[in-house]
């Protein structure tokens, strides 16, 4: 299993490990940011912490390695991810360091649940320390809990820490320096159902713990947004907010990078004198890379809202009313967030699957999460609809172009869950029935501080993406289009005289240059589509990253007129062919771009992430033939009825 | 395989049919919004794993659990045991056996 040499950051040797467990959304992942000073994401949804993550923290003098594992109910573990646990756990486990001592994390608030799991950690007879969370909540909704009585019953040390407080955070550290010399239980507590059960309910009586009431702020606020009409009302109309959100929020500081970078390349025009050099930084940094980066505000603003999302807890709910549709595709309601963080990018929506039980689950949810609009898809569908729907026309009261927007993002969802039924009814093993079960948080006002780091983590690895992939390829796009060189007599014998033209000189050497050599080559495969060799190649280059689409037009957009791409764009015309002459981005055309970019897997990354969780070339494989048949014959469709129709 | 993984194995709840007691007894699965009731056992369809996750999660016999909402046609339902919230769907509840509270 691949998860075995996921995601450790740093191999420290030589210090004592102690490992965090406890049950999802205990509290463990802010425990250990606060431990260790690092920043690992946090969300009110069961399950965040889909990988082990690892950190140093400082106590008595002494560095510690804390590891954070994904959150369990058990440690008989029924998914990949529960499997992490139990191997770390487990000291007969040879491929896997054994933690010196446990952190385990209990939820002051669901006592009753998580001690089971204590006695099954208890049963490993590694040292263990408990950390209670949420005491605050606990008091709040009325529920009682002895705490040193507590530490008496079960003979291991218990600290409670409320989230932030540096008074109880203090106290855990000194405990933490001498792990070796914690008190440990007599006797292992049983963890067999009727006498753990048992052990349970005298530990809950020695302690004076009485069970919570309900959370009032949860059950008023789920009485609206769970109620079967209003709360599937609700649901639509936050997603339906999401898009237009994007759209109206991030415009006008989209439009500030924008003018931004053109201040930019004007300042190149002037000051630069050498052609090449000019040429270079002005179309394919600023041009290419800089039209990529224009899209951090709308990136920013789809992780933020995501974040709040999880962070309130909504997520769980969205979970929870999508379950049923999700049944009708043979997933369940987890599968679902899967899909949703694939929003956001298809990379932590697979590594997300891990929380799936079913091999077959997690094999069509892996399938599908391409299928969802990612952020990478969100900078060409912006491009593109801004050449296809003007800004200023509306359906109702909603803007046009977020309507399209929206109805995009719906057609990728959907076609994401009737691949998830195809792969689920072609799979032909059949394993056993796994349960269904979801924690429903309660509601939680997330902290600034970790929606900020949320959204900021995920800007970071855009602009890493942007540095890397995109950056790479739009250099190589650049000599590709510029290449091979032409000399002014060269261009004069052609017809083109460089001094009076200088745009004529630039379109004669892109039309003449060896991407357009590739862009012919594969037009027979493109042309039904009424793609030319310029959008070929953009679609060709954009099989490494999406974004690098919008890179390359804005390239050769830039090489026309630096300061209105869009409008460059609008009024490009086909260079050679039966259309020579007439609109190249017509509507049939931009719409069945759009719905190429839909299906097309155009991600190196997501590719590569499919290989680790799967294990092989295989599924990769299946899912780039599959997407790429998709997103061609859907694309054909596209042309032929909005041709007809327009 | 390891010790420690045989000892996990050994985890696995044994599901064992109850002594037939009379009274209001149903299925979880059958209760109306807004009930409560008390787990009787949990049901050997349930297969062991599952069952020992039902256990893990709180499902224990004695344990009180109400139905606190339904999802729009009846199913997943978020029920409220050993004092927080959780959905199962109806191929779990089915399968919970309960005594009915006044």
């Amino acid at each position: 299993m691949s998860a075995h040499r996921s995601t450790v950051a740093a191999a420290v040797t030589g210090q004592a490990r102690l490992a965090l467990v406890g049950s999802p959304n205990s509290g463990k992942t802010t425990l250990f940011n606060a431990l260790t000073g690092l920043r690992t994401k946090t969300g009110n949804y069961p399950g965040v912490t889909v990988a082990r993550y690892e950190g140093v923290a400082r106590a008595g003098g002494h560095d510690l390695v804390i590891e954070d594992l994904p959150g369990t109910y058990s440690l008989a573990p029924i998914s990949p991810d529960e499997q992490v646990v139990a191997d770390v756990l487990d000291p007969d486990n040879a491929n896997i360091t054994t933690p010196d001592a446990v952190l385990v994390t209990l939820d002051a608030t669901t006592l009753g649940r998580s001690l089971g799991l204590l006695a099954q950690v208890l049963q490993t007879g590694l040292p263990v320390c408990v950390v209670l969370t949420f005491t605050d909540e606990l008091a709040r909704r009325g529920g009682t809990l002895d705490v040193p009585a507590l530490q008496r019953a079960l003979g291991v040390p218990v600290v409670s820490v409320t989230c932030g407080s540096r008074v109880d955070l203090g106290q855990l550290q000194r405990l933490l320096a001498d792990s070796a010399d914690w008190q440990r239980p007599v006797i292992a507590p049983p963890t067999e159902p009727t006498a753990a059960h048992a052990w349970v309910k005298s530990l809950t009586l020695r302690a004076c713990y009485t069970v919570p009431v309900a959370d009032r702020r949860t059950q008023r606020i789920d009485a609206v947004l769970l109620h079967p009409v209003w709360g599937t009302l609700v649901f639509f109309a936050t997603m339906f907010a999401f898009f237009q959100i994007i759209f109206t929020v991030a415009a006008p500081l989209q439009d500030g990078v924008q003018s931004g970078f053109s201040w930019l390349g004007t300042l190149v025009a002037d000051h630069v004198s050498n052609p090449l050099l000019a040429g270079f930084l002005g179309n394919a940094l600023i041009g290419g890379v800089g039209s990529v980066l224009t899209f951090v505000p709308q990136i920013a603003l789809l992780f933020l809202m995501i974040s709040l999302l999880e962070g309130t807890g909504y997520l769980s709910r969205a979970a929870f009313l999508m379950d049923r549709l999700m049944a009708q595709v043979g997933l369940e309601g987890r599968a679902f967030v899967a899909l949703l963080s694939s929003l956001a990018c298809a990379i932590p929506g697979i590594m997300a699957t891990r929380s799936l039980p079913s091999a077959r689950d997690r094999f069509a949810t892996m399938m599908s999460a391409p299928l969802m609009t990612c952020s990478a898809r969100l900078t060409v569908y912006v491009l593109l609809i801004g050449i296809l729907v003007n800004p200023d026309a509306s359906v109702g009261p909603f803007g046009a172009q977020g309507v399209v927007m929206f109805t995009l993002y719906l057609v990728g969802a959907l076609s994401a869950m009737a691949t998830a039924w195809v792969f689920k009814a072609v799979s032909s093993r059949g394993g056993p029935a796994l349960p269904f079960y979801m924690e429903m948080p309660s509601y939680r006002l997330p902290r600034a501080r970790s929606i900020a780091l949320s959204v900021w983590d995920s800007c970071r690895g855009f602009l890493r993406k942007v540095g890397r992939i995109i950056l790479v390829v739009t250099v190589v796009l650049w000599l590709l289009l510029n290449l091979p060189m032409r000399g002014d007599a060269q261009l004069r014998s052609a017809g083109v005289n460089p001094a009076d033209k200088p745009a004529a000189a630039t379109s004669y050497v892109l039309d003449h240059s060896y991407a357009a050599n590739v862009g012919h080559a594969v037009e027979p495969a493109f042309e039904p589509l009424g793609f030319d060799w310029r959008i070929n190649i953009g679609v060709l280059a954009s099989l490494s990253a999406r974004e690098v689409f919008v890179a390359t037009l804005g390239q050769v957009a830039a090489a026309e007129n630096p300061d209105q791409p869009t409008k460059v764009l609008q009024q490009m015309t086909y260079t050679d062919g039966p259309h020579q002459g007439k609109k190249l981005f017509t509507p049939a055309t931009t719409a069945a771009l759009l719905v190429f970019f839909l299906y097309a897997l155009q991600c190196m990354s997501t590719i590569g992430v499919m290989r680790r969780e799967t294990g092989g070339w295989r599924w990769p494989a299946v899912a780039f033939g599959y997407m790429f048949v998709l997103a061609w014959t859907m694309a054909l469709l596209t042309h032929v009825i909005v041709g007809a129709l327009t | 395989m390891s010790i420690g993984t045989l000892r996990l194995h050994e985890r696995h709840a044994r599901v064992t049919p109850a002594a037939r007691q009379p009274g209001a007894e149903g299925r979880l699965a059958d209760l109306r919004k807004g009930m409560t009731a008390e787990i009787v056992d949990l049901d050997l369809a349930l297969g062991d794993s599952t069952a020992r996750r039902l256990f893990d999660l709180g499902f224990v016999p004695g344990a009180r659990v109400s139905v606190l909402r339904k999802a729009p046609m009846g199913d997943p339902v978020i029920l409220q045991v050993a004092g927080y919230e959780v959905a199962l769907r109806k191929a779990q509840t089915q399968s919970v056996r309960v005594r009915r509270l006044s």
